[in-house]
C-alpha cells in the first residue's frame, strides 16, 4: 500500500496536478493488524459446530421486529431455503446458508453470515451524509434519519450486506445486522442471535479474547480446523470471525479481500484536495499574468512601430 | 384581470421578443410543428409516465436494481458518462481564459452552456435514482460525511454548476439587456474559471476514486489506484471531442445566427483541437500501459474481460489517437469530427465497463445486473430534456454570436 501510494503521488506530481506531494504526511490508519478498540466486543463463529435450524435468524427477525416472521416451529422446518445460497436482505438481517462438505458429503457446512461490523468499516468511510457510526464497543449502526438513499455503502461493503428496501417509494432505508446494538449496551446483554443457538456455535465477548480462544481452539484441535481465523485480520478486522473446518472459500467467503482497510484505500485521494486548491489557482494566476503581460508587451511594439512609421 | 391596452402592448412586446422569436403567439406555435418536435413529443409522452411510476411506486419495480447491484445506469451512464462528456467548459474554459487562446474564444460560450446543462441534467437524472431525492441538500445541510468521495462529488459537483452558472450569466444578461449585471458577470468570468479548473480536476478524478473503495468488486483490470488520473484525463479528451461535436453541429444547425460564418476558420479550430485530443489521448494511453505494468494484470488479458479490455484501450484509446493525427498532419477536418464521435462512444464504454459491464465480475451470471426498459426510457427522456433546453437557450441567447450590442470580452 505505502508503496503504491508513494508512486501515485508521483505520478501525479508528475502531471502537475500537486507540486512535490511525495512527502506530506497523511494519517496512517492503515498497516496490516489494527489494535481496534480495546473493549470491543465480538462474535466468534465457529462453523463445525452449526446445525442449520435457523433459530438465529427467527430470533434476528423477532428482535429486530422485521416482516414475514413465521411461527419458530414452522421456520425450522422450512428447508427449501437451502437450495439456493442467499445473501442478506431488506427483511432479513441474517442469513443461513447449507454447503457441501468435501470431507463428508453426508455432513452439510451450515454458515450464518451477517454484517462482520469491520473495525475501519468500508460502508462508513462510502457514506457522504455519515449515516453509520463504528461505536467503540464494537457495533457499526446505521441512522436512517440521516440516509439520502445513494446506495454507496452497498457498493462499497466488500462482504455484500447492507440490503435495501427497494419496494419502499417515499422512506426506503438500508438494512443491515446491527449488532444487537441495543442488547449489547447494556451490561451482561448478548445479541439475540447468539443467545437462542441450541448448540452454542457462537461465543460473544471481548474481540481480543475471542482471536486468543480462536487460536486455541486451532491448536487443540489441529484435524478439526483450518488454521485460519477469518475476520482476524481480513479488510484490516472485523468483530464477528469465523472458524472453518475447510478452506474458507468453499463454505462462501471471499478469501481475495486482503488486510488492507477499505477505507485507507481513498485516503491518498482525499488528501490531494486542499493542495489542488492552492497550488492550481497560483498556477493560472502565473500563467494568466504572464498571458496578459505578453499581449501588453506585444500591443506597445506595435504601438511603437505604427508611431514610427508615421513619425518619419 | 383587466390590463390597459398600454401595459398588454408592452408585455407581448417582450413576450414576442425574447421568448417568441419575434414571432406572433401562433406563429410561434406552428413553426414548433416540425418533424424533429414530433420525436419529441413521443419520447415525452412515454417518458413522464415512466418517471412518475418512478416517484410513486419507487426503485424496485421501476428498474432492475437489486441488493447486489445497487448502482445501474442511472449512476453508470447518467452521472458518469454525462460529467466526462460535460467536461468541454473546462477545458475550453483553462484554453481560452487561462491559456489566452484567443482563437478558440469563439468556443467558449457554447462549451460553458453545454457543460452547464450536462452537469444539471446529470444531477436530475441522479436524483431519480437516489431512495430519498428530497435529501439532495443533505450533504451539504445536514450532515457531513467528509471521509466519503463522494461527499467531496457532491460539493464539488453543486458547486462547479454554480462558477459555469457565472460564466454563462452575460449570455443571459445581454439576451435580457442588463448592461450592468453583465458588466459585473463578465469581471467574475477568470474568477469562476479557475475556481472551476481546480473543481473540476478534483469532481473529474473523484468519480473514478469512488471506486477505489471496490477492489474486490471491481475487474483487476480496471481497477487501479490511478482510476483518478484515468478518469481525469479521459474527461478531459471527452471534453474536448464533444466541444467538436458540439461545434460542428450549432455551426450547421444554427449557422443562420452567425454573421460572418467562416468554414474554413471552424475547421482550423476543429483541427487544432483534434490536435490536443490526439495529444490527450497518446498520453493517456501511455497511462494505462503504466497502470496495467504496475497492476501486474497482464495475465489477466486472455480472458473475455482481457479481450474487452483490449478493444477499450486499443480500439477506443490509442487507435483514435491515431485517426485524430492523422487528421490533423493532412487537414482533414471532416475526419477529426468523425473520429471526435467515435472517441465519445469510448468513453461511454469506459464509464459502462468500470460501473456496470466489469463490475461485479465474481457474481453469477443469473445475479448481474441488466437494465429495465423503464430505466433506459428515463435516461433517454432526461437527456432529450436537456437537448430541448440547450435548443430554446441557443435560439434566444448570444451564445454562438457576438452580441451587436456589445464589444467583445476582454481579459
Ligand atoms: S461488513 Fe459491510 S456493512 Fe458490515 S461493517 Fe463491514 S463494511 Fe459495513
Ligand atoms: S445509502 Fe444512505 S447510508 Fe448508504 S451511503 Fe448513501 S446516504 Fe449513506
Ligand atoms: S446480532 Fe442481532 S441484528 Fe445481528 S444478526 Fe444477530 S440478532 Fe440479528
Amino acid at each position: 500500500m505505502d508503496n503504491s501510494r508513494r508512486n501515485f503521488f508521483r505520478v501525479l506530481a508528475g502531471l502537475g496536478l500537486s507540486a512535490s506531494l511525495g512527502g506530506t504526511s497523511i494519517a496512517r490508519a492503515d498497516g496490516g493488524l489494527l489494535p481496534g478498540y480495546p473493549n470491543q466486543f465480538g462474535v466468534l463463529v465457529d462453523t463445525t459446530v452449526c446445525i442449520g435450524c435457523r433459530r438465529c435468524e427467527w430470533a434476528c427477525k423477532e428482535w429486530n421486529k422485521l416482516p414475514d416472521q413465521m411461527d419458530l416451529k414452522e421456520y425450522e422446518k422450512d428447508q427449501s431455503v437451502f437450495q439456493d445460497v442467499r445473501r442478506t436482505h431488506a427483511n432479513t438481517y441474517t442469513v443461513v446458508n447449507r454447503f457441501e462438505n468435501p470431507r463428508d458429503s453426508s455432513k452439510p457446512i451450515f454458515v450464518k453470515k451477517q454484517c462482520m461490523h469491520c473495525y475501519e468499516p468500508g460502508c462508513a468511510s462510502s457514506c457522504f451524509v455519515k449515516a453509520f457510526t463504528k461505536r467503540p464497543i464494537g457495533p457499526v449502526t446505521y441512522d436512517a434519519s440521516l440516509c439520502v438513499g445513494c446506495r454507496y455503502c452497498m457498493a462499497a461493503c466488500p462482504f455484500d450486506i447492507p440490503a435495501y428496501q427497494y419496494d419502499n417509494p417515499w422512506t426506503p432505508e438500508v438494512t443491515k445486522c446491527t449488532f444487537c446494538f441495543d442488547r449489547i449496551s447494556k451490561e451482561g446483554g448478548i445479541p439475540a442471535c447468539v443467545s437462542i443457538c441450541p448448540v452454542e456455535t457462537m461465543t460473544f465477548g471481548k474481540r481480543t479474547d475471542l482471536i486468543d480462544l480462536a487460536h486455541k481452539k486451532i491448536m487443540d484441535n489441529p484435524g478439526r480446523y483450518v488454521n485460519h481465523v477469518y475476520g482476524e485480520t481480513e479488510v484490516g478486522g472485523t468483530s464477528w470471525m469465523y472458524l472453518s473446518a475447510v478452506p474458507f472459500d468453499k463454505i462462501g467467503f471471499r478469501t481475495d479481500l486482503g488486510t488492507t482497510p477499505i477505507p485507507t484505500l481513498s485516503k491518498p485521494f482525499l488528501s490531494l484536495v486542499s493542495p489542488v486548491f492552492i497550488v492550481v489557482p497560483a498556477l493560472a494566476m502565473g500563467m494568466y499574468s504572464f498571458k496578459k503581460r505578453r499581449d501588453e508587451i506585444e500591443k506597445d511594439e506595435i504601438k511603437k512601430a505604427l508611431e514610427k512609421k508615421e513619425g518619419k | 384581470m383587466e390590463s390597459t391596452p398600454a401595459t398588454m402592448k408592452l408585455e407581448s412586446s417582450w413576450m414576442r421578443d425574447k421568448i417568441f422569436l419575434g414571432m406572433t403567439w401562433g406563429d410561434y406555435v406552428r413553426s414548433n410543428f416540425t418533424k424533429f418536435n414530433a420525436v419529441v413529443a413521443l419520447i415525452l409522452l412515454v417518458g413522464i409516465p415512466v418517471i412518475l411510476y418512478r416517484i410513486i411506486f419507487g426503485l424496485g419495480p421501476s428498474t432492475n436494481l437489486s441488493d447486489n447491484n445497487p448502482w445501474g445506469i442511472w449512476i453508470g451512464f447518467d452521472m458518469l458518462c454525462g460529467v466526462a462528456l460535460a467536461a468541454g467548459g473546462f477545458v475550453i474554459g483553462t484554453a481560452v481564459h487561462i491559456f489566452g487562446m484567443k482563437e478558440y474564444g469563439f468556443l467558449f460560450r457554447p462549451a460553458v452552456l453545454t457543460g452547464f446543462l450536462g452537469y444539471l441534467f446529470a444531477i436530475i437524472a441522479l436524483t431519480f435514482d437516489l431512495g430519498r431525492y428530497y435529501r439532495l441538500p443533505y450533504p451539504m445541510f445536514v450532515s457531513w460525511g467528509v471521509s466519503s468521495v463522494l461527499f467531496l462529488v457532491a460539493w464539488h459537483v453543486a458547486l462547479y454548476l454554480s462558477c459555469q452558472f457565472v460564466e454563462w450569466c452575460p449570455a443571459i444578461f445581454e439576451w435580457l439587456n442588463m448592461k450592468k449585471a453583465r458588466k459585473i458577470f463578465i469581471k467574475a468570468t477568470l474568477g469562476a474559471t479557475i475556481f472551476g479548473v481546480c473543481l473540476s480536476m478534483l469532481h473529474q478524478s473523484a468519480l473514478g476514486s469512488i471506486f477505489l473503495l471496490m477492489p474486490e468488486k471491481l475487474h483487476p483490470l480496471w481497477y487501479s489506484e490511478y482510476i483518478p488520473l484515468f478518469f481525469f484525463m479521459s474527461a478531459v479528451v471527452g471534453g474536448i471531442a464533444m466541444t467538436i461535436i458540439e461545434s460542428s453541429a450549432s455551426h450547421k444547425i444554427f449557422s443562420h445566427q452567425i454573421k460572418v460564418h467562416d468554414p474554413e476558420h471552424l475547421n482550423r479550430v476543429t483541427l487544432g483541437l483534434g490536435k490536443a485530443a490526439s495529444v490527450t489521448l497518446f498520453a493517456y494511453f501511455f497511462m494505462k500501459m503504466i497502470g496495467l505494468a504496475h497492476g501486474d494484470t497482464w495475465s489477466y488479458l486472455d480472458t473475455p474481460y482481457g479481450y474487452l479490455y483490449l478493444v477499450e484501450v486499443f480500439g477506443f484509446v490509442l487507435l483514435p489517437a491515431m485517426i485524430f493525427m492523422y487528421a490533423v498532419q493532412n487537414n482533414l477536418a471532416g475526419w477529426v469530427r468523425g473520429c471526435a464521435i467515435y472517441t465519445v462512444f469510448g468513453i461511454i464504454l469506459n464509464r459502462l465497463d468500470h460501473s456496470i459491464i466489469a463490475y461485479n465480475w465474481h457474481l453469477a451470471w443469473k445475479d448481474r445486473y441488466f437494465p429495465s426498459w423503464m430505466e433506459v426510457v428515463l435516461t433517454i427522456t432526461v437527456v432529450t430534456i436537456g437537448i430541448l433546453t440547450f435548443q430554446w437557450i441557443m435560439n434566444r441567447m448570444p451564445i454562438l454570436y457576438e452580441h451587436p450590442d456589445y464589444e467583445p470580452e476582454e481579459h
